[in-house]
């Protein structure tokens, strides 16, 4: 009896201790975050003077300049780059993942090796030459620059995530499909686009957080300003901005804002794709 | 049925090879060129190459800076492992608690925010808190009265490279601890039943079940983690300038990046990059036989 009571309060100490870890964990996390949205609305000088003070003034107007001093570009390019590879991904992918999950034979199996070997190849160990085949294809300095081997790069996986599904469809819709003359085209637009769905959704999840944060080749691939995608760009905006920092802030805050909208909406696909494609950018 | 194989017979390949060209010119013939290139010493902007033999690689081993990087490399890697996967588990066993249901869920968003935040909004603002004079981390000691503790953390040579793997840590906990949390959940309920009614306590359950049960995501994320901290680039490229003070927080990939488009060696750049494919390779290979061994039990 005594010894169950000494061993429920020692229970009970660690409750408390773990609780307090993990709140002060969530603070770590929480604190600069929340600091960048509040600092974004201050002056430099209020941030320099004091860094813990919530703003005197609440400067909207700090999301305006950073808007207008070439966030709206930088966005806009991320969309666009970040879109066409996600279609790309999923077109591309999806035949693929057909072809190598619906057909048996020798050289099927040898395609998939080949393909799925593209995981272990890392982008930083093909940067240099991939940089001379851009220009050489005259490529270089445009959106096609990132999204071409953005695609490269994200197939294997999607590819992965795909066959494994497609695997799963019922031998039986593809032979009944068949029977009633569609083209192998035609069973997968009417029944394997359809009901992948979730993959592709997952897939394509997967692809726009890729896409969207990509560092390396969006600061090599692309050297004029009006072509940058936000991670390269910000670099830029920085630097123009030197010490408006509440402008920086705000800047920092638009551009993380889309991939927060997604995690907290989509988060169950999201967190999915993240975990079955276990590979980190 | 053999009817339908014999006329459809070139319907496969023709679904594999749009996706087998953009891998063969955007992955596997660049991966070649890097091979080629490593024997030669040319420039970015110039289509003359000249072929220097083996000297890239002799170049390569009395490299100090290849020594300096691979050693943080190799820091990344360890600490990585460390926070990212042991701790990220027991992060992970915490939240799956059952005492843990109601708030579980909130604090998994709030882990895994920096994850899918960019890394150079993260670097920036990590500027912000290592700041010499306003930073929150020295205001921040200087609050709780350990002010002799504040430095320049990026500023130093021998608190750099620790301050920018910090930053990592801080990011991708959360991406580790989620990966764990999802092979946990998928832990059959009776295994842990059968543990409580036997009187297995907490630390019991986590040894005796959840440790073997997740003992295959264990390995992978043990393999993505160390695969990432040898090519890591963003961090030190942003938090530290491209690897400084002098080249005391740089890595192997910001070295490459360097070479070949500071130093404009383009062939020497390539060399290191065979470096990282070879680290990298290995582990990829492991990780790929693992998995499979995965999917077949």
């Amino acid at each position: 009896m005594g010894r169950a009571k000494a061993k429920s309060k020692w229970s009970n100490l660690l409750c408390v201790i773990v609780g307090l870890f993990l709140l002060a964990y969530a603070v770590v996390i929480v604190y600069p975050l929340l600091w960048m949205v509040m600092s974004s609305m201050k002056s430099y000088n209020e941030i320099y003077r004091n860094v813990w003070a919530l703003p005197s003034e609440w400067l909207v107007s700090n999301y305006v300049t950073a808007w207008n001093v070439g966030i709206s570009d930088y966005f806009l390019n991320s969309f666009l780059v970040t879109g066409a590879t996600i279609v790309l991904v999923l077109l591309v992918g999806s035949l693929a993942a057909y072809g190598l999950s619906q057909y048996k034979s020798r050289l099927i199996d040898v395609l998939l090796i080949v393909t799925m070997g593209g995981m272990m190849i890392s982008p930083q160990v093909t940067l240099i030459p991939l940089y001379v085949l851009l220009n050489e294809i005259g490529v270089h300095n445009t959106r096609w620059a990132l999204i071409l081997p953005y695609v490269a790069f994200r197939l294997p996986l999607a590819i992965l995530l795909m066959r494994s599904y497609f695997l799963g469809v019922p031998k039986e819709l593809e032979e009944s499909a068949r029977i009633d003359g569609c083209s192998p085209l035609e069973v997968y637009w009417r029944i394997f686009v359809p009901i992948g769905k979730p993959i592709m959704l997952t897939t394509a999840m997967l692809t726009a957080y890729y896409a969207w944060n990509e560092f390396l080749f969006a600061i090599i691939f692309i050297d004029s300003n009006k072509f940058k995608t936000i991670p390269s760009g910000l670099m830029n905006f920085r630097d123009a901005l030197r010490t408006d920092w509440g402008v920086l802030l705000a800047g920092m805050v638009i551009a993380s804002v889309p991939m927060i909208i997604l995690l907290i909406s989509l988060q169950k696909h999201l967190l999915r794709g993240m975990s079955e494609g276990a590979v980190k950018g | 049925m053999v009817r339908f194989k014999k006329r459809y017979n070139l319907a496969p390949y023709l679904f594999i090879l749009p996706a087998l060209l953009m891998l063969a010119v955007f992955i596997y013939y660049p991966i070649i060129q890097n091979f080629i290139y490593s024997f030669f010493r040319f420039s970015a902007f110039s289509p003359t190459k000249t072929f220097v033999g083996l000297d890239n690689f002799k170049n390569l081993l009395e490299d100090s800076v290849v020594r300096t990087g691979l050693v943080n490399n190799v820091r990344y890697a360890v600490i990585s492992v460390i926070f990212q996967v042991f701790g990220g588990l027991v992060v992970a066993a915490i939240l799956e608690d059952k005492l843990l249901r109601r708030v579980a869920p909130l604090l998994r968003v709030i882990y895994f925010m920096p994850v899918v935040i960019s890394i150079s909004v993260i670097c920036f603002l990590f500027t912000f808190v290592y700041h010499p004079t306003v930073g929150l981390l020295n205001k921040f000691l200087e609050l709780i009265g350990l002010k002799s503790l504040a430095k320049p953390w990026l500023g130093l040579p021998n608190t750099a490279p620790f301050a920018v793997i910090a930053v990592s840590q801080w990011q991708s906990i959360g991406y580790i601890m989620l990966l764990f949390v999802v092979a946990i959940q998928k832990i059959p309920q009776e295994l842990m039943e059968a543990a409580e009614i036997d009187g297995a306590g907490r630390f019991r359950r986590f040894f005796s079940v959840t440790l073997p049960q997740v003992k295959e995501t264990l390995f992978v994320t043990t393999l993505i983690t160390v695969t990432g901290a040898f090519l890591v680039f963003n961090e030190p490229y942003i938090l530290t300038r491209g690897g400084g003070p002098g080249t005391s927080s740089i890595t192997l990939a910001v070295h490459m990046y360097l070479s070949g488009f500071f130093r404009d060696n383009m062939g020497y750049a390539s060399t290191i990059a065979i470096v990282i494919f070879l680290i990298t390779g290995v582990l990829g290979v492991l990780q790929a036989t693992l998995f499979r061994t995965g999917k077949d039990e």
